[in-house]
């Protein structure tokens, strides 16, 4: 038979002679013919189990790497099964060529090993890593919780300028999005709300809702869920590749604690960040729910009397209060899978990722708590 | 030397540089088919810059590269993809796909261009592997295996499709002197017995002596070549002193 491919050309015979099987491979064994020839070859030999094989290799002008593969194969099956090989005529350089690949001592690998999937291997693995990332979130809140300390009581060791900086691209660039979603959400809330409280005819305390909402709890809360995604993130994966180059090994050897020297600055931007953000949210999410009251023809002066009424203070500086610890709890977040980051090209995704999503359920549940707390103070 | 005397590749008047800076400015050189053909200079000569700009990776700003007498910059996208084939490159770092393991490296040409059977993919892996001296790593992880390591399956990767050049990008780099030594063997050995062309950048002597048939010598200041011949005469014979003081591992007078 005849196989071709542009112009490479090979020959394959196979003739048997009683338990002798005579191959003669003639041409150009190359990747573009030795795959056909390879498939039929071994169709024959699966059928017909051969004790020995007689490779004539007379008519080969040149084998490259599969068609040694080819030869070698032929070679490693005849050993498996015990029986006899022999190659015929091959050329000088060809043969050098397969002793440079496959030395006779070659043994094929042994078939790849299919990963097994077992439930108490499996439990178990999945228990180890909760318990040592509980144990790496211990540690990393005592480290934290010791270097924030100290830059409490001495605030001349912050590097203040790397904060101002971190403090620009973290929370002044996020102002854009932090303020178009809460328009959003105070608009879209004074509207769903005004339409079943026009069937009573209190439309008039949708302020009331919208004032209360956005101050104790949207304000804040979506805030720092933006940020969680925006800052968190982009914490984690400059820690992150920072871990990856070695830099944090670097600074590890120089003598300087990654957590006091990165770690401080960004808690402390993203704390003096957060609340200021969440002003503006409040103040952009009360001013989208006065819209729809103005259509309905209700005057701004009504509506701004009508929430200056509903809340207080109090009510703004719980939203504050709240806002600081969220900053705290994304940011340290964000920085401890930073820190945490493994090597491999999806390292830094992945601790991004387990950024984003655990400051978000954290400052779900920090909320939690917090309304919790309220409550029992009465306030 | 099984060179035949045709010019495999041919660089015409190449100017390479980023934006503003030129960094190899109007080179021409020639390599010849099965040649181990080396290129030199010290750190930042542009050394790594030119090889990108001759697999096509780094579009020239005047100058064209022949690769077997096409140009790959200006070939559509079949003729660059059968330019493409004949080359295989080993980067510094070895560039393996981490989430793979060696064999997997390996495989992923074979499956893309090949229409060879499954256990003709895992053998011809597994033997270039072993030609590298890794048998045994096939499933690692390149994150499990050590510097060297991975060099030498990043040569064993480039060369799985059986091209005809091959581009290494200081193969001999971070690696111990004897394996140093094999991989330089194993150089010499792929050019002889399977008259692989090679271009090969780096900057070991041992190795420049052990395997080069042919140089050229960049210069960061002049930003041209400097010298281009045969390492063993260019030490003895080149009337260039830096060419000369390069080879004898001396410091530039006034340098420190």
């Amino acid at each position: 038979m005849r196989l071709s491919s542009e112009a490479n050309k090979a020959d394959l015979q196979i003739r048997s002679e009683g338990e002798k099987f005579i191959i003669k491979l003639a041409g150009r064994l190359d990747a573009s013919t030795t795959g056909e020839i390879w498939r039929q070859t071994q169709q024959r030999l699966d059928r017909e189990n051969p004790k020995e094989i007689l490779v004539d290799a007379s008519g080969i002008e040149y084998a490259d790497g599969s068609g040694i593969a080819f030869l070698v194969d032929l070679r490693c099956r005849q050993q498996d099964r015990k029986g006899k090989f022999k190659i015929r005529e091959l050329r000088d350089e060809l043969n050098q060529l397969l002793n440079l690949y496959a030395p006779p001592t070659f043994e094929k690998p042994p078939p790849e090993k299919l990963q097994s999937f077992h439930i108490p291997e499996e439990l178990g693995r999945l228990t180890y890593t909760i318990w040592s990332d509980w144990k790496a979130s211990v540690i990393f809140i005592g480290e934290l919780a010791t270097n924030l300390a100290f830059a409490v009581l001495h605030p001349r060791s912050i590097r203040w300028r790397e904060v101002l900086l971190i403090g620009e691209k973290a929370g002044v660039n996020a102002l854009p999005i932090v303020v178009l979603i809460s328009f959003l959400v105070g608009l879209i809330m004074a509207f769903q709300s005004a339409i079943p409280m026009r069937q009573f005819g209190v439309e008039i305390y949708v302020a009331n809702l919208i004032a209360l909402s956005m101050l104790r709890e949207l304000g804040p809360l979506m805030t720092a869920l933006t940020l969680a995604g925006r800052t968190g993130s982009s914490f984690a994966a400059e820690l992150g590749t920072m871990k990856v180059n070695e830099e944090i090994d670097a600074l590890l050897t120089m003598g300087i604690h990654p957590v006091r020297f990165l770690v401080i600055t960004r808690i402390a931007a993203a704390v003096i960040m957060t609340p200021i953000l969440t002003v503006f949210a409040d103040l952009v999410g009360v001013m989208a729910g006065s819209l729809v009251l103005l259509s309905m023809g209700y005057p701004l002066v009504t509506y701004v009397n009508q929430v200056l009424s509903a809340v207080s203070w109090i009510d703004f500086s719980q939203g504050l209060l709240k806002s600081i610890v969220f900053g705290l709890v994304y940011s340290s977040i964000g920085c401890l899978r930073g820190l945490q980051t493994e090597t491999g090209p999806s390292a830094v995704g992945d601790s991004a990722t387990r950024a984003v999503v655990g400051g978000i359920i954290m400052i779900v549940v920090v909320d939690g708590i917090f309304a919790v707390i309220f409550y029992i103070l009465g306030i | 030397m099984t060179s035949s005397g045709k010019n495999i590749i041919q660089v015409e008047n190449l100017t390479v540089g980023y934006d503003e800076t030129v960094i190899v400015e109007d080179v021409s050189f020639n390599v010849k088919e099965g040649e181990i053909f080396v290129i030199l200079g010290g750190s930042g000569s542009g050394k790594s810059t030119l090889l990108k700009a001759m697999i096509g990776l780094l579009r020239p700003l005047a100058g064209r590269t022949l690769i077997d007498g096409e140009d790959l910059c200006a070939a559509d996208e079949k003729g660059q993809l059968r330019i493409l084939k004949k080359i295989g490159v080993m980067y510094q770092s070895g560039a393996l796909f981490g989430s793979m393991t060696l064999s997997e490296n390996l495989r992923l040409p074979l499956e893309e261009f090949t229409d060879l059977p499954r256990e003709a993919r895992n053998l011809i892996s597994c033997l270039k592997l072993n030609l590298v001296g890794l048998k045994g790593y096939e499933n690692y992880m390149p994150s499990e295996i050590s510097g060297g390591m991975k060099k030498r399956a990043a040569i064993a990767r480039a060369m799985v499709l059986d091209p005809r050049i091959l581009f290494l990008d200081e193969p001999a780099a971070g690696l111990d002197p004897i394996t140093q030594a094999e991989v330089d063997q194993l150089v010499l050995s792929l050019a002889r017995n399977l008259g692989i062309t090679f271009i090969i950048v780096t900057h070991e002597l041992p190795s420049i002596y052990a395997v080069a048939d042919r140089l050229i010598m960049l210069d960061k200041s002049s930003r041209k070549i400097i010298a281009e011949g045969d390492p063993h005469y260019l030490r003895d014979h080149s009337d260039n002193p830096r060419v000369r003081r390069f080879f004898r591992r001396e410091a530039d007078p006034g340098s420190v």
